[in-house]
């Protein structure tokens, strides 16, 4: 028998592999009770791994009806199950949030008996915390494919973000690894979701007080790595559940091999593709906050994202045509596409132009990447002409070459680069 | 030529006041236990007279608006001699002058400024995250703090419409000074120091009964939900510098 701690245990690690811990866009405000919800998300602390621990991620129980080969939780697999009772969940989560720990909680589940019956127990904890606790912060609860409708929107009037997630980009990857699950399974929450928050929203306009919602709106995830999608396959069906459903983000999570006994999947061992999981996410900040479409980025001829530098610069690296902008004319959203220089650094630099020319010198204060974006950029001062050299020095002079001797210090991303160009070549 | 100001934004307001009236615009605003000898330099202390910063603060209005008020506050609280020269200089160009734009980001002083603001903003996030409370026998939640710069001010808002149905103290352990809840209203209190300075023993005695099991649960977690295969101890010290650790439950 083990205590509650090695139950939290089992239940936090089962449940990690999710990666979403955003607490950002909520609404919630507290109204004679404890909590409300920060809009841009607060991360309490971070895990050695680096990654921000804003919420209380578990799982109701780690057991599970399904086999997908992925999951740690596979009903096949030899680990210790455990299960939370919902009082337990709804005792930890408050006194964790009282203590200022957690913004709140994101909870999911192995699939027991049915998809209802799970359903129903998250919702039972949903429906505690804010009614009898009176609990006003951060809940990101998982929508379980295949329950009932009335189930999902119930549940949505309780939560903050609700979340199905996809697990690998593509149908044919997905019946490789998990037979019994489809996109399709995903597709009908998240659809029911949105119709509900659509209909809200149009409720509103006639009717002054509806409930809130699903405010901070549905996210899902994706598996990277586990199946031989190519970026273009990943980014495309990102690109196409972001317009569809709406969603606030697509986590991409580079795939963790846990199950030791599938041949299907790479071996227990091999390093996480971490490197083309960051690229991954460069891609969709550059395709939601830059203006950039995918086809710039991605196409039919391009089908993979480079390793060796990010997309911003590769895609420039690729449109010489384009460069060097003058930053005391051109447009914000032209100055948001210089290597080097973000969304913050542009703005200031549209503000200070107001009262005179830019020279160099300023610019390099505001905080922008100087020595990526001179080769992209002219200023007051520039030497005419210097702007952008052939885009092969450029790119000599930017992307550095890992050397023979040098690995020891970064051999994980190396050896990552070096795979990739086996596969080009 | 020093002035020296009580140490309270009124009294650093109070210090344009007597620049303009003194015509000594070339002062610089600090705090008596910051200057090292007062041998070497003039010095002149400067009373905190209410009527005087009302005046400083109505021009300050009617010039930059609220928002503008609230940059120079809190790059006051960043604390330091050399962000309440900067903040000091601009506000007096600020009445020398018809206009001065705070978003020319060209002009060196104006970003430092800025830059300040930033860092000022970024701890004050931080400590929204990293205060850690502690339940105690009287169900009183306590959490001490050592932040950077002088931001509890620009979080007691938040806590308090955050934990507004139980009592809590945040404590600036460097600034002696903290905030206590009472489910009622909010007060500033000086007088706990020794009591939680003392090697936290008298806080010990009195925690509540499941504390500890909350703290050790906590500890639990932070462990298991972290990913082994991805370990990254560079970002995570980026991310929760090793000065914050010893108030941070999960890293002791």
């Amino acid at each position: 028998m083990f205590d509650f701690g090695d139950k939290l245990q089992i239940l936090a690690d089962a449940a990690k592999y999710d990666v979403s811990c955003s607490s950002s866009g909520g609404k919630r405000k507290n109204i004679g009770g404890i909590g409300d919800s920060s809009s841009s998300g607060i991360c309490h602390t971070y895990t050695e791994d680096g990654r921000c621990v804003s919420l209380l991620k578990i799982l109701m129980t780690n057991y599970c009806i399904f086999d997908c080969a992925f999951c740690v939780s596979r009903k096949s697999n030899d680990v210790q199950r455990a299960a939370f009772s919902v009082k337990e969940v709804v005792e930890l989560t408050m006194n964790f949030y009282r203590r200022n720990y957690i913004e709140g909680l994101f909870l999911s589940s192995g699939i027991f008996k049915s998809a209802d019956y799970t359903m129903e127990r998250l919702m039972l904890v949903v429906k505690k915390l804010r009614t009898e606790e009176k609990f006003h912060g951060y809940i990101h609860l998982k929508a379980i494919p295949g329950a009932s409708e009335a189930l999902l929107k119930e549940a949505g009037l309780y939560v903050d973000r609700m979340s199905v997630n996809l697990e690998i980009p593509t149908e044919e990857g997905l019946k490789l690894v998990a037979p019994e699950k489809d996109h399709q399974s995903v597709r009908e929450p998240l659809q029911t979701i949105k119709t509900e928050i659509m209909a809200l929203k149009e409720e509103k306009k006639t009717i002054k007080k509806v409930p809130l919602f699903v405010p901070a709106g549905q996210s899902t995830q994706m598996v990277i790595g586990a199946t031989g999608e190519s970026d273009l396959d990943i980014m495309g069906t990102a690109n196409e559940f972001y317009k569809t459903y709406n969603l606030k983000r697509v986590y991409y999570s580079g795939y963790i091999p846990i199950n030791p006994k599938d041949s299907l999947l790479p071996q227990v061992g091999t390093a996480p593709p971490l490197q083309r999981e960051n690229r991954l996410y460069q891609t969709d900040w550059l395709l939601r906050f830059y203006g950039f479409s995918l086809h710039e980025i991605l196409n039919t001829k391009h089908q993979n994202l480079e390793l060796d530098m990010d997309p911003k610069l590769a895609w420039a690296i690729r449109n010489p045509q384009f460069f060097p902008i003058d930053i005391n004319t051109a447009s914000y959203q032209w100055i948001i596409r210089i290597p080097g220089v973000g969304r913050q650094s542009a703005n200031k630099i549209v503000q200070a132009r107001n009262f005179g020319k830019l020279r160099e010198d300023q610019v390099k204060k505001m905080g922008i990447a100087f020595n990526r974006a001179k080769y992209f950029m002219s200023c007051a001062d520039s030497v005419f002409g210097l702007g952008f050299l052939y885009p092969e020095q450029v790119k000599k002079a930017l992307v550095k070459q890992p050397l023979i001797g040098e690995a020891s210090n970064s051999s994980r991303l190396i050896s990552e680069v070096d795979s990739y160009q086996l596969t080009l070549f | 030529m020093y002035y020296i100001f009580d140490g309270t934004y009124a009294g650093y307001i109070c210090c344009v006041f007597e620049a303009f009236s003194r015509k000594e615009i070339d002062a610089r605003p600090t705090r008596l236990d910051l200057i090292q000898t007062t041998l070497f330099f003039e010095s002149r202390s400067i009373e905190t007279h209410p009527e005087r910063f009302q005046r400083v603060f109505q021009a300050m209005e009617k010039k930059i608006g609220h928002a503008g008020m609230k940059l120079f506050y809190q790059n006051f609280l960043a604390d330091e001699e050399k962000a309440w020269l900067n903040g000091f200089q601009l506000l007096i160009k600020l009445f020398q002058s018809e206009t001065l734009d705070l978003k020319n980001y060209g002009d060196p002083q104006i970003l430092q400024f800025h830059q300040t603001i930033k860092k000022v903003n970024r701890e004050r996030h931080r400590m929204k995250a990293f205060v850690r409370f502690m339940k105690d026998a009287n169900e009183l939640y306590t959490a001490i703090i050592e932040p950077d710069f002088n931001v509890l001010p620009l979080i007691i808002d938040f806590f308090r419409n955050r934990y507004a149905d139980q009592p809590w103290l945040i404590y600036d352990i460097r600034r002696q000074y903290g905030y206590h809840y009472n489910l009622k209203e909010m007060q500033e209190v000086f007088s706990t120091a020794e009591m939680l300075t003392d090697e936290s023993q008298s806080l010990q005695v009195s925690l509540d009964l499941k504390e500890e099991e909350y703290q050790i649960l906590w500890k639990k977690y932070f462990k298991s939900t972290n990913i082994e295969q991805r370990k990254n101890l560079k970002l995570h010290i980026r991310h929760v510098p090793q000065r914050y650790w010893k108030y941070l439950t999960e890293k002791t």
